[in-house]
């Protein structure tokens, strides 16, 4: 899960890292207030997760509260890159003189830590990356080991502070890295982390990922969920702990395993180019299990998506047999009844394969229609929807 | 001979007692699986029975190997104690720990990936996977044993079900040994590691391997198989429609920016030689059309 700025820096300041003093709001109202008890000039920022805010007006300076109320009220309700703007930190303005760049990451590709620290911060990054790759650090951090007072030090001395910041930027690397411990994230950035005129280092603006996998030793963290900007098929399918993710196209897809069911949406989009360039609506792994509940369930998920015109299920019977599963189709028919509207195309392959069609072949559910290959029903189910 | 896994393997359960467990330990006992006992921590000195078989069960790794001679384990912990059980099983030196377990946190899988590392005793495979498979000699994990049997094919997959489709696929032909090694960010053996065994095993003549979107690991195998693989090898990669910042299923398969995409992935595999197909099916021909069959 990725955190919007001013839950970033909630995380920061719970965990020491020096951040300056914010607000948010929702209302240009809320705003004014927020900047009247900060006081002075105050910076207004869009609350949206993705790069390049500043670039599309979304970062404002403010002389005063009510011109925050001004800029808020212009930056509240912007589009940017798809994504509405539904809040706004208000927070103190800081005189900078220099700008850093601070992170810890998961490296997947060494399967271990890492931190990347520059003094040329506040631009984007990965341009430093390409173009000055000398002005990036990159130090690796042992899982096992960790970030100790010594090794920040050292991380803060590859990476060229100068000398009378770098105690500072140790002690927040430090910081930092009990935030990405503690945490569970995956994902710790300050970009910038700023010189301020008086010589202190501060936190300006912050990105946390966190790892989902964590949640059942990280309570807090449901409360951070963005359940505003969450699409209501995705609410729906989280409520039933389906595996779903709303796409653009017309074909539902339902499956069993991540891997088989990206692999379906691939091959339904091959299919669609030779119907009008139909594509797959959406991802959804059933699992392993694939009872008539959850089947019943995830259909209900799909047919619910007015944008569907088909229904492509498609199961390798593994550990679950391809009987149970044409069981479970049949049986979340007969609980969806006049709800289930849409043609069904169902591919069953695998442990019991033969049971399995012979199942839904006697049932003769006029929606149901079997094909034997995966190219073959998607081809149908793409057709079926271009009609 | 096969990879990782022959009829040689003496294999213990992690987490028999619970309910996962119990269910493939009978799973793979009924597919010849030399199963030979199960650690839980706090339930040493049990005996399950299992469809007729006694196994002990243990409170450590180290006590069921001085016991049984195991050399292989797998493990079906939940998330919470998976960290603790494949420490366990570090610490013991097993030579092969199999990590079933899904939702395991990432700080989890890094550190006991570290630590196998300084320790250089134990190969992990997973978290996050479906096992492995050497058909006719030994089956640990969860995948179906009955898809197909002993064959020159070597197999190596991010995903279970497409492992279990591409075996379908080519049931008739069979695999030397099929290795699923998971879909999570930080994985215990990788593409690499197993296209470097089936180089190296005389039973495997052909290679099929599956990767996802996310990460650079195909890119690497991609790289790696320029370098070092001479035996043919075909690819599929899964996640061409995927967009980017959506986590599908897998931890691992999210497209973050330009890096990562299928088509990245397909283009550094093609380049290094090997045929990509665009739908497992046409995947698995293009390896009939390598053998002749």
């Amino acid at each position: 899960m990725d955190l919007f700025e001013y839950q970033a820096r909630e995380l920061f300041e719970k965990h020491g890292v020096p951040v300056l003093a914010a607000a948010i709001a929702t209302t240009p109202d809320e705003a004014e207030a927020a900047a009247t008890s900060i006081g002075g000039k105050v910076v207004v920022k869009a609350q949206v997760k993705v790069g390049g805010r500043g670039k599309a007006g979304g970062v404002k300076l403010a002389e005063n509260a009510a011109d925050a109320r001004e800029k808020a009220s212009a930056i509240l309700g912007m589009d940017i890159k798809g994504h509405e703007v539904r809040t706004v930190m208000i927070a103190a303005a800081a005189p900078i003189e220099s700008e850093y760049y601070l992170a810890i990451l998961l490296d997947r590709s060494n399967r271990t830590f890492l931190v990347m620290a520059s003094v040329s911060g506040g631009m984007d990054i990965e341009e430093v990356a390409r173009t000055a790759p000398e002005k990036l650090a990159k130090i690796a951090v042992s899982a096992v080991d960790g970030i100790s007072a010594i090794k920040a030090k050292e991380i803060v001395a590859a990476a060229h502070f100068p000398l009378d910041v770098a105690d500072q930027v140790a002690e927040v690397l430090l910081k930092l890295w009990e935030v990405f411990q503690s945490e569970d994230a995956t994902l710790v950035e300050v970009n910038p982390l700023v010189k301020t005129k008086d010589g202190k280092v501060i936190a300006l603006d912050g990105k946390i990922t966190l790892d989902d996998n964590a949640q059942f030793r990280q309570p807090d963290h449901a409360a951070l969920i963005d359940h505003a900007s969450t699409n209501a098929l995705e609410a729906a399918a989280a409520e039933k702990d389906l595996n779903y993710v709303k796409l653009d196209g017309q074909v539902g897809i339902i499956g069993n395993g991540a891997g088989l069911v990206m692999s379906t949406l691939d091959v339904v989009a091959y299919a669609g180019k030779k119907h009008g360039g139909v594509l797959p609506a959406n991802f959804l792994d059933i699992g392993g299990g694939a009872s008539a509940q959850i089947m019943a369930d995830g259909l209900s998920i799909i047919l619910g998506d007015s944008d569907v015109k088909s229904v492509f299920v498609n199961v390798f019977g593994g550990i679950t047999s391809c009987d149970a599963v044409a069981t479970g189709i049949v049986q979340a028919l007969e609980l969806l009844g006049a709800k289930a509207t849409k043609p069904i195309v169902v591919r069953l392959d695998g442990n019991n394969v033969v049971e399995g069609r012979a199942i839904l072949a006697k049932a003769a559910h006029p929606l149901i229609e079997q094909v034997d290959t995966m190219d073959g029903a998607a081809n149908r189910a793409a057709e079926l929807a271009a009609k | 001979m096969a990879i990782f896994l022959n009829e040689k393997s003496v294999v213990i359960v992690q987490g028999m007692t619970g309910s996962e467990g119990t269910k493939h330990t009978r799973r793979m006992l009924a597919s010849g699986t030399k199963v030979v006992g199960g650690v839980t921590p706090g339930k040493g000195g049990q005996v399950v029975d299992i469809d007729g078989h006694q196994l002990p069960v243990f409170n450590t790794v180290a006590e069921a190997m001085s016991t049984t001679g195991a050399n292989t384990s797998v493990v079906f912990v939940p998330p919470k104690f998976a960290k603790a059980a494949v420490i366990d099983a570090i610490d013991a030196a097993m030579p092969l720990v199999v990590v079933i377990t899904e939702g395991i946190p990432v700080h989890d899988a890094a550190s006991f990936y570290a630590y196998s590392v300084s320790k250089g005793t134990t190969r992990i495979i997973g978290p996050n996977c479906p096992g492995l498979i050497s058909p006719g000699q030994s089956n640990v994990g969860i995948i179906p044993a009955d898809i197909t049997g002993a064959g020159p094919i070597g197999l190596v997959s991010k995903s279970g079900t497409l492992t279990y489709q591409m075996m379908y696929e080519l049931r008739d032909i069979g695999f030397s040994t099929a290795v699923g090694i998971g879909g999570d960010p930080v994985i215990g053996t990788t593409h690499i590691d197993c296209l470097r065994a089936f180089q190296d095993d005389p039973d495997t003549t052909a290679i099929v391997m599956i990767g996802e979107i996310g990460g650079d690991a195909e890119e690497r195998a991609a790289a790696f198989i320029a370098e070092y693989v001479t035996k043919p090898v075909v690819g599929y990669v899964a996640g061409f429609t995927a967009p980017e910042g959506k986590t599908m299923g897998h931890a691992g398969a999210i497209v973050s920016g330009s890096s990562g995409t299928a088509q990245g992935k397909k283009d550094a595999l093609e380049a290094a030689g090997v045929k990509v197909g665009q739908t497992p099916s046409e995947t698995a021909q293009l390896l009939r059309d390598i053998l002749g069959r």
